[in-house]
């Protein structure tokens, strides 16, 4: 998580450095996208994406983002970043994909791949998530090569309680026991086989063919490439390989829970152009879950938080919203009833300082300022208590607060389980920030597009204020 | 086929012949296609130096220090102290020889045996694999070897190090699955320095260098090899698997900063990856390389030497 913030401090930085220049130009060119555009090229790099793909990503973002507008989103730097995004989920997928079963039960899943991979740790989880969605699966290990392989799988099937086809001390041969297991399955009623094959380098071809024989045997309906996710660029040509000798079906990603950015998921996706199906994230057997490209798009580009960030920008302000609440502001129309749904839209955006921190500094607020507003913190309990106590006014009391006199405090406190106190205070903070966002919304009003751009984000600086309500 | 994965191999045959030939595929990848375009142009150009980068990037030397080293040339370039393209082979190969060879070191030497090596890093990256292959050689070298089994954490594991055990003819000191690791290290300090073994080699389990507990877990087991035997473990191997990119930096770092690296062993370098992140490792974290993994046999472990290593990617 620190590398991960750190990367994209680093990123995040760097490219508001390259798009200070930017501001007042209305599009993004091909001239002011380079910078950015070199910056993030690096970042894909470092999270390893191989070479050829992080170029042929870089000229896609390049062709959609020329000449779109730099107002239509955050900041220009955002804008790129979001287009980027789009990009590697596009490459990724853009759905989790599911696993196909043989009309003919038993299904057959080969899980192959490099050495220590993660191949046996990921046949159990597999088996595991099978049998608790409705399936009977059958583990079989046939790694007759490395030391004590198939007593690993023995062991997690045990632990497990899964069955698992052991065979016998003369069935030394990866054909044999998987036709054995095969001969079980039918027998005991399982309906998936899962065979767990020994680690084997892409360049080994009779350990290649043994494979390549396994399947014209048994048809699997998937044959699963288990991919480190620490894998560097090498992993486009031991994916390719083993699509190219057998056509892989689908992808599972491992040791998702370290700090690897997992590239490589990007280079081994578009050079088999298979889908990523499973993630490994642990080595206990429920570490283990479906694949979601967008997340590990975010991942590899290590600024997941941002664009968290601006998705939910996107989503909970209104700009049509925005809008009136700077008309209202500046006509000193800013009622209790605005300022609820303010508190209710910065609930939906989690903690102001985030949001904050994706801000470039506005020149309107002086450098202090903006760190406060980024250490603003805002009490989710404290919030819901406003909430609360906003919505136990009448219609009439939210439109004008100075008609709240005692007795109607008294009833307000009653009906929103708070105490006068609260209530007292509130109409005090609330009649303070009215205030401060006059004065605020004044000093932006005449800049152009940096008042657009607080328009945008709907009246941040209010609500960092908000962050230092006691109650 | 079986012979093929694990027969004994002759173990002999010069070492220079030995090391091309385990890393043939490394130099088929780096070396030729350095070749490719030395060869292929005669001018120094952008389009020479951005094909340099791209056969630096993809053998994972990390953008940092391919940038650094396109820059040297870049530089000369510009004095006019390199014209001719073929000069360029030379120099990225002197420039990657001063690094490695920056961070070379003899190994640690002990007055009273057992020197005890610990054979750390992530999953599956060949710890278990390195140590039957690394007894066998300092066996073969008329040593005596003990192995210590403390990864009692991952299925079968302990099984595994008993069948490398038997193939490099030591002896194991071990317990069962779910048992303290540390527990394991204690005995089999006592039992080196009784028996007065030459080696002791402690076997442990994956760890991915971002869990803070299993790190924790890490320097514990330092701890208590240290309190049998003042100073152990004297050497502590971060395995790297050839694969890995370049989160093998960070590996790198945290390792070292919770488990005390003292060296890599590089493995897997059978395979076409070019394990160059440990290049920039040895860089920044001045760590030599000592061994390199070539295969799966009891013998597919080479001593690691810079100058052998360069050249035999590059003659
Ligand atoms: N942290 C973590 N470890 C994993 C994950 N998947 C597998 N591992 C670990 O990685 C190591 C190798 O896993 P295996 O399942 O033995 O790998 P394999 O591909 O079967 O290895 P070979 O059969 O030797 O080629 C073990 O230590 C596993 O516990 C994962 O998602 N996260
Ligand atoms: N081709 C090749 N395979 C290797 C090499 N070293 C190890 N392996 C294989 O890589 C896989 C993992 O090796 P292990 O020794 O089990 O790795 P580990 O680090 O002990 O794994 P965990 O204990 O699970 O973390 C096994 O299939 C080994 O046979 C090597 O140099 N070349
Ligand atoms: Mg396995
Ligand atoms: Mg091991």
């Amino acid at each position: 998580m620190s590398v991960c913030l750190l990367m994209f401090d680093n990123l995040s930085d760097k490219l508001q450095r390259v798009f200070k220049n930017l501001r007042g130009e209305g599009k993004l060119t091909a001239e002011n996208m380079e910078a950015a555009l070199r910056e993030i090229r690096v970042a894909l790099l470092e999270a390893d994406v191989h070479f050829k793909v992080v170029k042929q990503l870089i000229e896609a973002v390049k062709e959609k983002a020329l000449g779109q507008e730099v107002l239509a989103s955050l900041s220009p730097a955002q804008q790129v970043v979001k287009i980027v995004n789009e990009e590697l989920i596009k490459t990724l997928g853009t759905h989790a994909s599911r696993l196909r079963f043989a009309n003919e039960p038993p299904t057959v899943i080969m899980i192959v791949g490099l050495q220590g991979s993660g191949k046996t740790t990921s046949s159990a989880k597999l088996a595991r998530w099978l049998s608790k969605n409705q399936h009977a699966p059958l583990l079989v290990s046939v790694d007759v090569y490395r030391p004590a392989a198939r007593d690993q799988l023995a062991v997690l099937a045990k632990q497990l309680a899964l069955p698992i086809y052991t065979g016998t001390a003369e069935e030394t041969k990866p054909l044999e026991l998987a036709k054995s297991a095969r001969r079980e399955a039918v027998q005991t009623g399982r309906d998936v086989i899962l065979i767990d094959t020994a680690g084997r380098l892409h360049i080994d071809d009779a350990l290649m063919a043994e494979l390549a024989e396994l399947k014209e045997t048994f048809q699997p309906t998937e044959i699963l490439f288990v991919a480190d996710a620490m894998t560097g660029q090498d992993a486009v040509k031991s994916a390719e390989q083993f699509h190219k000798q057998l056509g892989i079906t689908g992808i599972i990603l491992t040791k998702m829970d370290g700090d690897a950015r997992g590239g490589a998921a990007l280079s081994i996706r578009s050079i088999t152009g298979q889908p990523l199906k499973y993630i490994g994230l642990g080595e206990k057997p429920d570490a283990f879950e479906l694949f979601h490209p967008d997340r590990v798009a975010n991942r590899i580009l290590g600024m997941g938080d941002v664009l968290s960030l601006i998705e939910k920008v996107e989503e909970t302000i209104d700009k049509k919203q925005a809008e009136e609440m700077q008309r209202k502001l500046i006509d000193n129309e800013f009622t209790l009833t605005d300022f609820r749904n303010q508190l209710k839209q910065i609930r939906k955006l989690g903690p102001i300082g985030d949001l904050m921190g994706m801000m470039p500094s506005l020149p309107g607020m002086g450098g202090g300022m903006m760190k406060e507003l980024k250490n603003a913190k805002v009490d989710e309990k404290e919030l819901n208590r406003v909430v609360a106590i906003i919505d136990s006014m009448t219609p009439k009391e939210r439109e004008n607060h100075m008609i709240i006199n005692g007795s109607r405090r008294r009833r307000i406190a009653k009906g929103s389980g708070t105490s006068v106190e609260d209530v007292n205070n509130l109409l005090k903070q609330y009649t303070q920030a009215r205030k401060m966002m006059k004065a605020f919304s004044g000093t932006l009003s005449g800049q152009g597009f940096l008042g657009k751009k607080l328009s945008k984000l709907g009246k941040l600086p209010s609500l960092g204020d908000l962050g230092n309500f006691k109650f | 086929m079986l012979s093929s994965l694990f027969g004994s191999g002759d173990g002999g045959g010069n070492l220079l012949e030995r090391l091309k030939s385990g890393i043939e595929k490394t130099r088929a990848g780096l070396v030729s296609k350095i070749e490719d375009v030395v060869h292929g142009k005669k001018e120094i150009d952008a389009d020479l130096l951005e094909e340099l980068e791209y056969t630096l990037i993809t053998a994972d030397i990390g953008v940092r220090t391919a940038t650094e080293i396109l820059e040297t040339i870049r530089q000369r370039v510009d004095r006019h102290l390199v014209s001719d393209a073929s000069e360029i082979r030379g120099l990225i190969r002197q420039h990657l020889l001063e690094v490695l060879s920056a961070s070379e070191r003899p190994m640690v030497r002990v007055d009273a045996p057992p020197l005890v090596i610990m054979m750390v890093g992530v999953n599956g990256a060949g710890k278990t694999t390195t140590t039957g292959k690394l007894a066998r050689r300092l066996q073969d070298e008329g040593k005596s070897v003990l192995m210590a089994a403390a990864d009692t954490f991952r299925a079968a594991a302990i099984e595994q190090l008993q069948v490398w055990a038997d193939r490099a003819e030591t002896d194991i000191i071990k317990q069962t699955q779910g048992s303290d690791p540390s527990a394991v290290i204690f005995d089999a300090m006592q039992a080196g320095r009784a028996r007065k073994s030459d080696f002791v080699i402690i076997d442990t389990a994956g760890r991915l260098q971002n869990k803070e507990h299993l790190m924790a877990e890490l320097e514990k087991m330092r701890r208590t090899a240290a309190r049998v035997i003042p100073d152990a473990p004297h050497e502590v191997f971060l395995v790297l698997d050839a694969t890995t990119g370049q989160n093998g930096l960070e590996q790198a770092r945290k390792f070292t900063e919770s488990g005390g690296v003292t060296g890599i062993v590089l493995t897997k370098l059978d395979g076409t990856a070019k394990g160059g992140v440990a290049i920039a490792i040895a860089r920044e974290l001045n760590l030599p390389i000592r061994y390199i993994g070539v295969g799966e046999k009891v013998t597919d472990l080479l001593p690691f030497n810079a100058e052998t290593y360069i050249a035999s990617l590059f003659d």
